[in-house]
């Protein structure tokens, strides 16, 4: 156990293990800190995705991401949330407990459309069983493409929203 | 009256390589199949439905053979399968939902996938446009002093699936816990018929996330096997190889999770920078994180070249390396084991009963793996093992997953090693006369089924997708009961069943 400690104590951080996206990644974090200069709260709802962009939505935990070195939060409560990410193409089995979520947090407040799916229910748009993206649901302030998209699409994407929250647009 | 064993009679190979045989049973037949079902002669591959009929696929303990049986259900009802074998409740209440029969001799007829809100009922079958009451869901009862409920779900605190989970706890024991799920249901049976082979690819892909190889392979080789498509060598090993990586991603990552769960937060991250570095392998060697779309009815979309299959080569070395003392590193930290062993306890009767699938099976003594016991190419030519224990807990879960890490690690170097040249794949062809097929693969939750029956102008008619989750969620249940409520995150994470896959 002592001997994973004090080789990280060491070694060179575990993140230069990948310089590039990490060259990236920083860039983006200063930007952050300057645009807002304070944490942002991260709350999701899986509105039936298929479980692909929760995938990479976790992946933003990792160390070589590591969401946290940015004010970037995920919390458990929305009345917690700066931030609605909505993944899925909103199921209407799910639509209710979505709108319910927003609700509960407190202005201001943004969403952000996570994946193909929430943007227009991508490959399920159609179905008897889904509404069709988070737009049709909430008013959505950001889109992030992919299917899904890659922890450095939604970082650069949430990146983005922070851009137009301090704005003001 | 025939024996019904005769019909359960098709060895593995075969049905892998052509349409695979229905056989039409009298409502008594039927009846036989489910008695043999709940003795435990036959084991349920699933049970689904398509307009005027429903269909089981089971398989016989004894030789491994399956069989695929339907029973007319034109009038609206069929015999009730998960009234004597419970594994079956689930699949029945879904399908009762989506076509509008009903399952005579049923116990529980809630609805499942229907919550109420679609705007109308049994969207596959004769469809009204009465929605049932939205609220009017009975949660099964529990009696006693002191009885508390939770309520979870569908939105949870982490970054993972809808569900809802409704407990019952006295004090800090759970005395039940009943899922109610469907909150991810999207309409895929209704999505995949009407269309053609590969536009239902794409769908298949994305029926599960973290299973898109899986999925896409067992639906490619059900549309292969109905089309009596030859799949080139190539094609062949280089999805073994696409599953294997998919199989090591998640072990790697869940094992984290588990540890993570248990407050040992180190694990995860160590594990979950070793995901990493096979996802960014992927996306490097197959042009997608998840390798999705890859596969293909027919082959594959992209070849490896010789720089691709070094770089693997040298993933593997280095995963093998840093993964050593992490499990060194699990198995000797006494405060985690402590939380892992003796954690909710799968008994391996009930794993028997259901059939379950993949580490919770093997985790409680079903010693059964697709790649083996229902042999496919590249894997009747690989050597590897198939971990099992008998104790069923959150240890012998990890442990199974552990040792299966090191299986895949070695099938990944055999398949670079013995890839056989070639192309990478076959035409379909364009229209083919109405058939079925089956598809059956080792995903590393467990097996995936996907029945696939084609209309005589080269389109779907029906397509069926069974999770391996099907039959390992009821277990969740019946492993929380006496365990303290703050252990459930550990032993659901332990299972991590899928509910999108289970959804649809
Ligand atoms: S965008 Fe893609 S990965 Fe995300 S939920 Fe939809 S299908 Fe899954």
């Amino acid at each position: 156990m002592r001997k994973f400690p004090l080789k990280g104590l060491l070694s060179r951080p575990l993140s230069e293990a990948a310089p590039e996206v990490l060259g990236e990644v920083e860039e983006l974090g200063i930007a952050l800190r300057q645009k807002l200069g304070r944490s942002l709260a991260i709350r999701l709802v899986d509105a039936g995705s298929c479980n692909g962009c929760e995938l990479e939505l976790q992946a933003l935990g990792n160390p070589i991401y590591d969401l946290e070195q940015f004010g970037l939060k995920f919390v458990a409560s929305p009345r917690h949330a700066d931030v609605l990410l909505v993944t899925g193409p909103v199921t209407r089995n799910m639509e209710v407990a979505l709108r319910r979520t927003y609700d509960a947090m407190p202005a201001p407040k943004w969403v952000a459309a996570v994946g193909d799916c929430a943007r227009d229910g991508g490959c399920f748009a159609g179905s008897y069983a889904v509404v069709g993206g988070a737009a049709k649901v909430l008013a959505v302030d950001l889109y992030i493409a992919g299917c899904p998209p890659d922890p450095r699409a939604l970082l650069q994407g949430l990146l983005g929203l922070l851009e137009r929250a301090s704005t003001g647009t | 009256m025939s024996d019904i064993f005769d019909l359960i009679s098709v060895p593995a190979p075969e049905f892998r390589t052509g349409p695979m045989a229905r056989h039409k049973v009298s409502r008594a037949e039927w009846q036989l199949a489910i008695d043999e079902l709940a003795r435990g002669g036959l084991s349920l591959l699933s049970l689904w439905a398509s307009r005027g009929a429903v269909h089981m696929a089971l398989r016989r303990g004894e030789t491994g053979e399956i069989g695929v049986i339907s029973v007319d259900s034109r009038r609206k009802t069929f015999p009730s399968v998960g009234v004597q074998h419970p594994a079956a409740q689930r699949l029945e209440r879904a399908m009762v939902d989506l076509f509008g029969l009903s399952a005579s001799g049923a116990i529980d007829a809630r609805p499942w996938l229907d919550h109420g809100v679609w705007g109308l009922r049994h969207p596959m079958g004769k469809t009204s446009e009465q929605a049932i009451e939205a609220m009017d869901y009975q949660f099964l009862p529990s009696e006693g002093e002191s009885l508390h409920q939770a309520a979870v779900g569908p939105v949870h605190a982490g970054i993972i699936e809808p569900g809802h989970f409704r407990f019952t706890t006295q004090g800090e024991i759970v005395v039940r816990l009943e899922a109610r799920l469907g909150y991810a249901h999207k309409g895929v049976d209704a999505l995949m018929s009407g269309v053609d082979a590969r536009a239902s690819a794409h769908l298949a892909a994305r029926v599960c996330g973290d299973s898109s190889v899986a999925y896409g392979w067992a639906y490619a080789q059900a549309v292969e096997a109905a089309l009596g498509v030859e799949v080139p060598a190539r094609a062949i090993w280089l999805r073994a190889l696409m599953a294997e990586l998919e199989r090591l991603a998640n072990h790697l990552g869940d094992i984290g999770a588990i540890c993570n769960d248990a407050a040992f937060g180190m694990m995860l991250a160590r594990t979950s920078l070793l995901r990493e570095r096979v996802l960014r392998e992927c996306d490097t060697c197959f042009g997608h994180r998840f390798m999705k779309d890859v596969i293909v009815p027919g082959g594959i979309t992209r070849d490896l070249d010789g720089e691709a299959l070094r770089r693997l080569r040298v993933l593997t070395g280095e995963i093998g390396e840093a993964f050593a003392p992490l499990v060194a590193l699990y198995d000797a930290t006494a405060s985690l084991l402590d939380r892992t062993v003796g954690a909710g306890v799968l008994s391996p009767e009930l794993a028997q009963n259901f059939a379950a699938g993949g580490f919770v099976g093997r985790a409680s003594g079903r010693d059964f793996d697709a790649r083996r016991d229902l042999a496919y190419a590249p894997y009747d030519q690989l050597e590897f093992s198939v971990p099992t224990r008998r104790d069923g807990d959150v240890n012998a879960r990890i442990w199974i997953r552990i040792d299966e890490v090191a299986q895949s690690l070695s099938l990944i170097g055999q398949i670079l090693d013995g890839l056989p040249q070639g192309a990478i794949a076959a035409e379909l062809p364009s229209r083919g006369a109405a058939r079925e097929g089956l598809g059956l693969i080792e995903g590393f939750r467990g097996d995936i089924l996907v029945w696939v029956k084609f209309d005589g102008r080269g389109r779907i008619a029906r397509c069926h997708l069974r999770d391996p989750s099907w039959f390992q969620w009821p277990l969740l249940e019946a492993v929380i009961k006496d365990n303290i409520l703050a252990d459930f995150p550990l032993c659901n994470k332990s299972f991590n069943c899928a509910y999108s896959g289970v959804d649809l």
